[in-house]
């Protein structure tokens, strides 16, 4: 691996900056490894460095950022995964993208993603799946699989990614890297193909804590005009430093910590709460008593929210179309149904049924409640404890193929990950440790806007882990 | 077999002539090139994502102003979802359970609810008919996508047709000086919908109703709704039953047909939008609401019919307000109210007259100073280049002829140059005297008060 692919994305931003490396050497050197990708993890890469690119005296100066296909960038195809927007390329860049670019990134590629971010392994892309660069017969997880496999490969050096129940925590712990769900509203949805609009995230991936707070810093800072549940952040983000947890109380749910989770992943979770301890902090068990609810309340609302906002794929103004449609209700169901993989056309079904006269209030109303209800349960935690810790998944990475025959058990992987979604709240992944050969995720959530304390926190125990991640970058 | 009774509710949509679009910056426009007004927002591209727009809340809270609505302090946006060409989204962004403004009432209808939505995109069938049926293919013009609309709901309060078109002539007149929408029906700025049912007289319940849909005149609101209780009131005399269903009112074969049953109606799936957050109403905006509101139509017939206007002539200045402004800028000077309204009701020039100008020879014409033809031929000048009445009075002598003195050989002098015309009204037979009148008149420029005329002419006549 050569020295520029080697450097952290914090150390090759300073050295562009000290004019140390120059930008076209460094994007260079990242777009051959990212067109020589043998993980599908992309579905466009850049063709050239750009000849007009960023300043050295921007923040980021000249870095290459992977965004995941769902961010509309103009003139680049965004077809979110799915056949359906094959060929779309929008008018537009969505806000987050454009905001970085202004701060110094540059475009170097489109990764692959579950259709419309629905999925836990990123085989429900209509482009292929992706390959865990650990393991290249299992999944990087999903939905945000390209991104994390690509920054676990070192063939970008960060990536974004977006996060509705899991989608960037999940394949962060599946491919050994980091991934931060950051507060829902601190960074602009507008530009990002929705999934489930009160839900999804965006949301930075890197191989450490302090380059992921690194781009969050420049994803979120005030609200965006163009999307009015965007509220930016209360504070500028840091870089974290500390090396201690003193004091800090962290709380482990006993609803999320124990059943259900793989006795390899357990261990290295235990022995990170050993660690989390001997650095100051306390550790005691807690109480989500909704979260075990969790899941059933986000497989009706993410569905109910997905079935309105992707009834506009109808073939009428962008996208494939159906050709030879008598009418226009065959060409409608045609193209949807030649547009639509089956995990969508699952959760099509499901979120119109729960909308449906009738059965709303049984379904979409009582998953609102629960939803209110978890979101109590953490409020009522954080009076007493600083930080939420679970395991980031039940397991490590699973073989392709292995669950995409039995949707409940691919829904579980989410198992960890959804209460912190409905919450809306903060939650990071870091690496802790290897099972089995295969990385294993921590999750550290806090309260709405703590994400300053949630990144320090992880760059402490990031520091007493000292996970090796070089490994799938070779 | 009982008579009937009409109980029909109408649903009102008014376009509102903000800026630009409810939920994105594109400028409104009418008759613009196709799809020249649009972004990623009301062209439903993925991705993008609704903001509301400030000045449609404003307007929509002064219509709730106007019609006596509760103000929500609260108030949501729905998702309405519908497959359509003329929906980008699949969903038109309306209010359903939370809206902005509750009950209220204007005149003598009820009102239900106000609230806000956008309006969908326009669909052109091209071919030889212009309508869907029949045509070659449909193109869609996204520039009306979005525009801001109110809906208005009334309670079934309305009894006839002809109360109907009455009522919104009202409801149009108190927007268009609320000054919230251009309420032009050809340009479909005001759009009405009307649900009828008819129930026995002297009962209380409700019938099943039918709903026409989207009549874009008065007129043909009139007669559709006529034309549906004459339905309805067949079917109900043969023993039949009415079915709901949405109804389409042809106006020029005076058919009506149906669009769907209700079997056929749509789930529209309604669910608070998530990409918008909850509307809250400050009392900044309340303020700048109730600080825009002018004084309405009916509460200004009311004000100026207590100043003793009759009522037809209060309607009338309030129902045009530059009449009632020019007239309530005329009043306080030395001509009676009523006096000055009928001149400014029945003379077109009247308008185009300083007020002060207009209300001094209104009080000439009044006083019997001058007469009303002369005072009508100062009008015109004083419309033409303005000045002082009086002086005009004097400078072109046409100050009324007075006194029966100066009459006198006048009427001596017609009366001479008619003989046949006075050996008539000697015998009685008085309609020739309008010879001997204007006689008077024209040798005195319309001077002469016609009815002193009249007297003067029996009097030497000995009638």
């Amino acid at each position: 691996m050569s020295d520029l692919i080697a450097l952290s994305a914090a150390a090759a931003a300073a050295k562009l900056g000290a004019g140390e490396i120059s930008a076209s050497e460094l994007f260079e050197a990242y777009r051959e490894r990212a067109a020589a990708d043998e993980l599908n993890a992309f579905t466009w890469v850049a063709g050239a460095a750009p000849a007009d690119g960023p300043a050295a005296s921007t923040p980021l100066a000249g870095v290459p950022l992977a965004v995941k296909d769902l961010f509309c960038t103009e003139g680049v195809p965004s077809q979110a995964g799915s056949r359906i927007l094959e060929g779309y390329r929008p008018p537009y860049t969505a806000s987050v993208v454009k905001q970085l670019q202004a701060a110094g990134a540059t475009l170097l590629a489109k990764t692959n993603q579950d259709e419309f971010a629905m999925g836990s392994s990123n085989e429900n892309s209509a482009y292929g799946p992706v390959l865990n660069p650990w393991d290249r017969t299992r999944v990087p997880g999903g939905s945000s699989g390209g991104s994390a496999a690509a920054v676990a490969a070192g063939l970008a050096p960060w990536a974004l990614g977006t996060d509705t129940g899991g989608s960037i925590r999940q394949p962060a712990a599946l491919c050994g890297i980091v991934g931060l769900k950051p507060t829902y509203g601190s960074v602009s949805r507008y530009g990002m193909i929705a999934f489930a609009s009160s839900l999804d995230q965006a949301g930075p991936f890197a191989r450490d804590v302090t380059d992921t707070a690194l781009l969050y810093r420049h994803m979120t800072g005030a609200a965006d005009p163009c999307d009015s549940t965007s509220l930016g952040h209360p504070e500028a983000i840091a870089l974290p430093t500390a090396e201690r947890l003193d004091g800090i109380r962290l709380g482990v749910p006993e609803e999320l910590s124990g059943e259900g989770i793989e006795e390899g992943v357990l261990a290295r979770f235990r022995e990170t709460l050993a660690k989390a301890e001997e650095l100051g902090a306390t550790v005691e068990t807690c109480h989500l008593p909704h979260a075990p609810h969790a899941l059933s309340a986000y497989y009706l609302l993410a569905p109910a929210e997905a079935s309105s906002n992707l009834a506009r794929y109808d073939g009428v103004r962008y996208g494939i179309r159906a050709e030879g449609a008598g009418d226009l209700v065959s060409m409608y169901t045609e193209t949807r149904h030649d547009g639509f993989g089956a995990e969508v056309k699952r959760r099509i079904l499901i979120g119109t049924y729960a909308l449906s006269s009738g059965y709303y209030d049984a379904y979409y109303g009582t998953a609102q409640k629960v939803r209110t209800k978890i979101s109590d349960d953490f409020k009522d935690v954080f009076g007493r404890f600083d930080f939420v810790v679970t395991p980031t998944t039940p397991t490590t990475a699973f073989e392709l193929g292995a669950k995409t025959a039995d949707p409940l058990s691919m829904y579980l992987n989410d198992f960890c990950t959804v209460p912190m979604s409905l919450a809306g709240i903060p939650a990071i992944s870091i690496p802790c440790g290897l099972s089995d050969g295969l990385p294993v995720g921590f999750q550290l959530a806090g309260p709405a806007f703590s994400e300053n304390r949630v990144l320090s926190a992880a760059y402490a125990l990031e520091q007493a882990i000292g996970f090796d991640g070089s490994a799938p970058r070779a | 077999m009982p008579d009937f009774e009409p109980v029909i509710g109408l649903e009102i949509h008014v376009q509102l002539n903000t800026r630009t679009k409810m939920f994105c910056g594109c400028e409104l426009g009418f008759g613009e090139e196709p799809n020249t007004r649009t972004c990623p927002v009301c062209l439903g591209l993925p991705g993008a994502l609704p903001v509301v727009n400030a000045g449609a809340i404003h307007r929509g809270l002064m219509i709730g102003m106007a019609v006596e609505s509760t103000l929500a302090a609260r108030s949501i946006f729905h998702r309405k979802n519908y497959f359509y060409p003329d929906s980008p989204k699949a969903y038109q962004i309306s209010q359903f359970d939370e809206p902005l403004c509750l009950g209220g009432r204007l005149g003598d209808v009820r009102i239900h609810r106000v609230h806000l939505e956008e309006d969908a995109a326009k669909l052109i069938h091209v071919g030889a008919s212009g309508r869907i049926h029949g045509s070659d293919s449909s193109i869609v013009d996204f520039n009306r996508c979005g525009t801001p609309l109110v809906e208005i709901v009334t309670e079934p309060d309305v009894r006839s047709a002809e109360q109907a078109r009455e009522w919104l002539t009202l409801l149009r007149e108190t927007l268009r000086q609320l000054g919230v929408s251009d309420v032009n029906m050809e340009e479909g700025s005001l759009r009405c919908d009307a649900n009828i049912s008819l129930r026995p007289v002297g009962t209380t319940g409700l019938g099943t109703k039918t709903e026409l849909k989207n009549m874009n005149s008065f007129r043909f609101i009139e007669r559709g709704i006529n034309a549906e209780v004459a339905r309805q009131e067949a079917i109900l005399r043969d023993g039949g039953q009415i079915v709901q269903e949405t109804l389409h009112f042809d106006p020029r074969t005076e058919r009506i047909t149906s669009l769907r049953s209700k079997e056929e109606a749509h789930d529209y799936r309604y669910f608070p939008e998530p990409d918008l957050v909850p509307i809250a109403i400050t009392s900044e905006m309340l303020e700048a609401a109730s600080d825009a509101m002018p004084e309405l139509p009916a509460a200004r017939a009311e004000r100026l019919a207590g100043l003793g206007l009759s009522a037809d002539t209060a309607h009338l200045l309030a129902f045009r307000p530059e009449l009632g402004d020019a007239f309530e800028a005329a009043l306080g000077a030395d001509a009676p109210p009523q006096a000055l309204a009928n001149w400014l009701a029945n003379e077109e020039a009247a308008l185009q007259v300083e007020p002060a100008a207009l209300a001094t020879l209104v009080g000439m014409v009044e006083r019997k100073e001058i007469t009303r033809d002369a005072g009508r031929q100062v009008l015109e000048k004083l419309a033409a280049e303005g000045g002082d009445p009086k002086a005009i009075v004097a400078a072109e002598g046409l100050a009324a002829v007075g006194g029966t003195d100066e009459l006198s050989p006048i009427v001596d002098a017609g009366l001479a140059a008619n003989p046949d015309v006075a050996d008539k009204l000697r015998g009685g037979d008085m309609k020739p005297i309008g010879v001997i009148v204007g006689f008077v008149m024209k040798e005195t420029r319309g001077r002469a008060d016609g009815g002193a005329v009249t007297k003067l002419v029996r009097e030497k006549l000995g009638l």
